[in-house]
């Protein structure tokens, strides 16, 4: 591994951590496509800057990016408040209308202008290390880490410092406006935060892709945990690993890393969708499986508890008319008699079957219930 | 640029009539996702078809226009489709169930894309167009194919509208009578989908979805009525579209996808303000009305009970005192005047109030009649 390589995934981990932890509280405020709003608008806040100062190099496009991330938020509440369209659609019309300006004011700029929508929104990775922060003669590393890191300190300060207010403002904000914490204030400073973590992210992957590491990796530790702390650990995990995967798939295949990481993210979501504990998909079919058994065995063992001790005991317990009489295929009347005789509810003698005691246990309690 | 001249210019003509088409299919099948809470389905959908257009090409080789969009169609579909599995089989809800979808299913995309561009037999060029939209390159024989599909997509929901209807404004009474609720939603969701690959290459995808919230949006502020809403968007729809691309033309360096939506959106502002009965302006006139009348009737009825404490009715009062009888309110000045206007009150002095025969009856009514 070269020492670029390293540098690339170093900037990949700062930028994907730094956006998994505001974009728990994203996720679990229901506002993950304001990202996507805040993502796009962004790219206007670039260019107007661009405008005013005509340099591609200036922190004032940084600030001006963040800037715009935050009067989008604002915007759309606005157009939202006026209840003439709900907030989904106030969301798709606000930040296309930022985005087309944007695109256009690229367009009429003098040709010749390094200035390309495409490069803001897909972001290049692979160049970051080349653009090297060197100060006193001394070589810092790529300015790229420099920003991400910052950042990624900047946001584990803010959620800790604030981690409470953050919590009860998610989860209630009555209470929180009852404890004397402003909603407003805490849902604006987290929109900072997310407009912040949106433009560190753009030199790492693009201003399209920031939401991928904003909502992805949360999404997922959200499938996995019930916990706030542990679902912003999970959620950053999964974004350095997002990141390091992404890295190399990209790698292998010669594409676009940011690509490669969002497919990367979304490959780790569908592993948690599939096998997280529990509520996983794979768990979940599982339990259905078990209890589909279950039910058949204390069908089972009801039926032949009817009739137990009955003139027609012997006929209702031969396996022939258990079939007809439960309604089952031969297949399933096999599967069924076997599993219940191995959970020793049932013996079977000649074609008969005969309750054992805890068998009659099971269907005297499932009746009763 | 000559305004009728446009007709005769068969680029030009091809292009404005295929971004009318686009405008108008969206507009039709925006509405039904707009009126179901569904506005960024369309965003998603528009970004998940990107791994659908590399994946076409991969498998193909070619770079035909109809190939491409079914694969964009099937991929945008597979996108939709996973983002509803999605919050109905986890506890994530639609907001993160669409972003997942969307930034997974993008980055996927621009992961063939950048692959696909650096293979050497580099037979890919253009294909990045579909990020941002080239209706130049529109032809007639695409425009034609998109009238197809739109009109297709269209006479379907014309066919199904009474049900479809039913199913986006009440979906739990859809399915007490008997309607296939699942399907219908799955019909709309496929239209939609079609209503949204068709423009993707003259659009764009990022910008496609702007089309299917903004006719919409602004056509709803117009009527209460279903029918109406969707002939309006449709009719919203394709003038951005032509007007956009007309004016793009007119001038160099306009890129038409983004001209579009500043049309479309340009309608929208117009119609949040202007719309009767719902537009800003109008509402605002009318609270300001009614906080007027409501104001002076305040007013009146002080100024009435003052006049009864005192045996002169030309008692004047000061403007300060009815001031701190509505609490401080501030406006109390205006209603005044607005009394003094309607003869229901007369001024004495510099800022003495007292209320007039006419006033004194009309209180007297008001009274009688909240009593």
């Amino acid at each position: 591994m070269t020492a670029a390589q390293l540098e690339i995934q170093a900037i990949a981990v700062c930028a994907a951590v730094a956006c998994a932890v505001p974009g728990s509280f994203l996720v679990l405020r229901r506002m993950s496509l304001m990202s996507d709003a805040i993502a796009h608008s962004m790219l206007l806040g670039i260019v107007l800057a661009f405008y005013v100062v005509r340099s591609l190099q200036s922190p004032l496009l940084v600030v001006a990016a963040a800037l715009t991330g935050v009067a989008t938020v604002a915007l759309v509440e606005a157009v939202a408040k006026t209840q003439l369209v709900r907030e989904d659609a106030a969301i798709g019309l606000v930040f296309p209308l930022l985005f087309s300006v944007a695109v256009v004011l690229i367009a009429r700029l003098p040709s010749g202008v390094h200035l390309d929508a495409d490069v803001v929104l897909l972001g290049e990775l692979a160049f970051a290390p080349y653009e090297r922060w060197i100060a006193f003669g001394w070589d810092l590393g790529p300015k790229a880490l420099w920003v991400t890191g910052t950042i990624l300190v900047l946001n584990v300060a803010f959620v800790t410092a604030f981690f409470k207010e953050l919590e009860v403002t998610t989860f209630d904000p009555g209470l929180a406006a009852a404890l004397g914490m402003s909603p407003v204030v805490f849902h604006y400073g987290l929109m900072g935060v997310v407009s912040v973590s949106a433009v560190g992210a753009f030199d790492a992957v693009g201003a399209v892709l920031v939401i991928a590491l904003l909502i992805v990796p949360p999404s997922a530790a959200y499938l996995l945990t019930d916990r706030l702390q542990s679902m912003i650990l999970v959620a950053a995990a999964t974004g350095a690993l997002s990141a390091i995967a992404g890295f190399w798939l990209a790698h292998w295949l010669d594409a676009s890393i940011a690509g490669s990481m969002a497919s990367a993210a979304g490959i780790l979501f569908l592993l948690a969708l599939l096998f997280a504990p529990d509520r996983g998909l794979v768990a979940a079919a599982r339990r259905r499986a078990r209890r589909r058994w279950e039910f058949a065995h204390t069908m089972l063992a009801i039926h032949l508890f009817h009739h137990e001790g009955t003139p027609q005991a012997a006929r209702e317990s031969s396996m022939r008319h258990l079939g007809e009489s439960l309604r089952w295929n031969d297949d399933f009347r096999e599967r069924a008699v076997a599993g219940a005789a191995e959970r020793g509810l049932v013996t079977r003698h000649d074609g008969r079957l005969t309750l054992t005691d805890a068998g009659r246990d099971l269907a005297r309690r499932a009746v009763v219930r | 640029m000559d305004l009728l001249g446009w007709w005769s210019d068969y680029t030009l003509r091809t292009v404005a009539l295929g971004t009318a088409t686009i405008g108008a299919t969206a507009g039709v099948l925006g509405s039904f996702a707009v009126l179901r809470r569904q506005s960024l389905l369309g965003d998603t959908i528009s970004h998940a078809a990107l791994p659908g257009i590399a994946l076409a090409f991969l498998l193909t080789g070619t770079k035909a226009l109809p190939v491409l969009i079914a694969g964009a169609a099937v991929a945008g579909w597979l996108g939709a489709r996973a983002a509803g599995g999605l919050t109905s089989v986890t506890r994530l809800k639609s907001d993160a169930a669409l972003g997942v979808v969307l930034s997974v299913f993008f980055g996927f995309g621009l992961m063939l894309l950048t692959f696909i561009q650096r293979r050497p037999d580099a037979t890919q060029a253009g294909l990045d167009t579909f990020l941002f939209g080239q209706a130049a390159a529109l032809l007639q024989r695409d425009v034609v194919a998109m009238a197809a599909v739109g009109a297709a997509a269209v006479s379907l929901v014309a066919l199904f509208w009474k049900e479809i209807k039913v199913q986006t404004f009440d979906p739990g009474f859809a399915a007490s009578i008997g309607l296939p609720v699942a399907r219908l939603d799955l019909l709309v969701t496929t239209l939609l989908v079609a209503a949204i690959v068709i423009g993707l290459e003259s659009v764009g995808v990022v910008l496609m979805s702007a089309l299917v919230v903004a006719p919409a949006a602004a056509a709803r502020q117009w009527t209460d009525h279903l029918s109406g809403m969707v002939v309006l968007a449709a009719a919203f729809g394709a003038v951005s579209g032509a007007s956009g691309a007309l004016i793009s033309a007119s001038a160099r360096h306009l890129p038409t996808g983004p001209v579009v939506v500043l049309c479309a959106s340009l309608i929208v502002v117009v119609s949040l303000l202007a719309a009767p009965a719902r537009g800003v302006v109008i509402r605002r006139a009318r609270d300001r009305r009614a906080r007027r009348r409501f104001g002076t009737r305040a007013v009146l009825s002080d100024l009435y009970a003052l006049a009864r404490q005192h045996d002169d009715p030309e008692h004047a009062h000061a403007a300060a005192v009815l001031e701190a009888m509505s609490g401080g309110r501030s406006g109390v000045r205006g209603d005044l005047e607005e009394l003094e206007r309607r003869g229901m009150a007369r001024r004495a002095g510099d800022d003495g109030w007292f209320i007039t025969d006419a006033g004194r009856a009309r209180a007297e009514r008001e009274l009688e009649e909240t009593s």
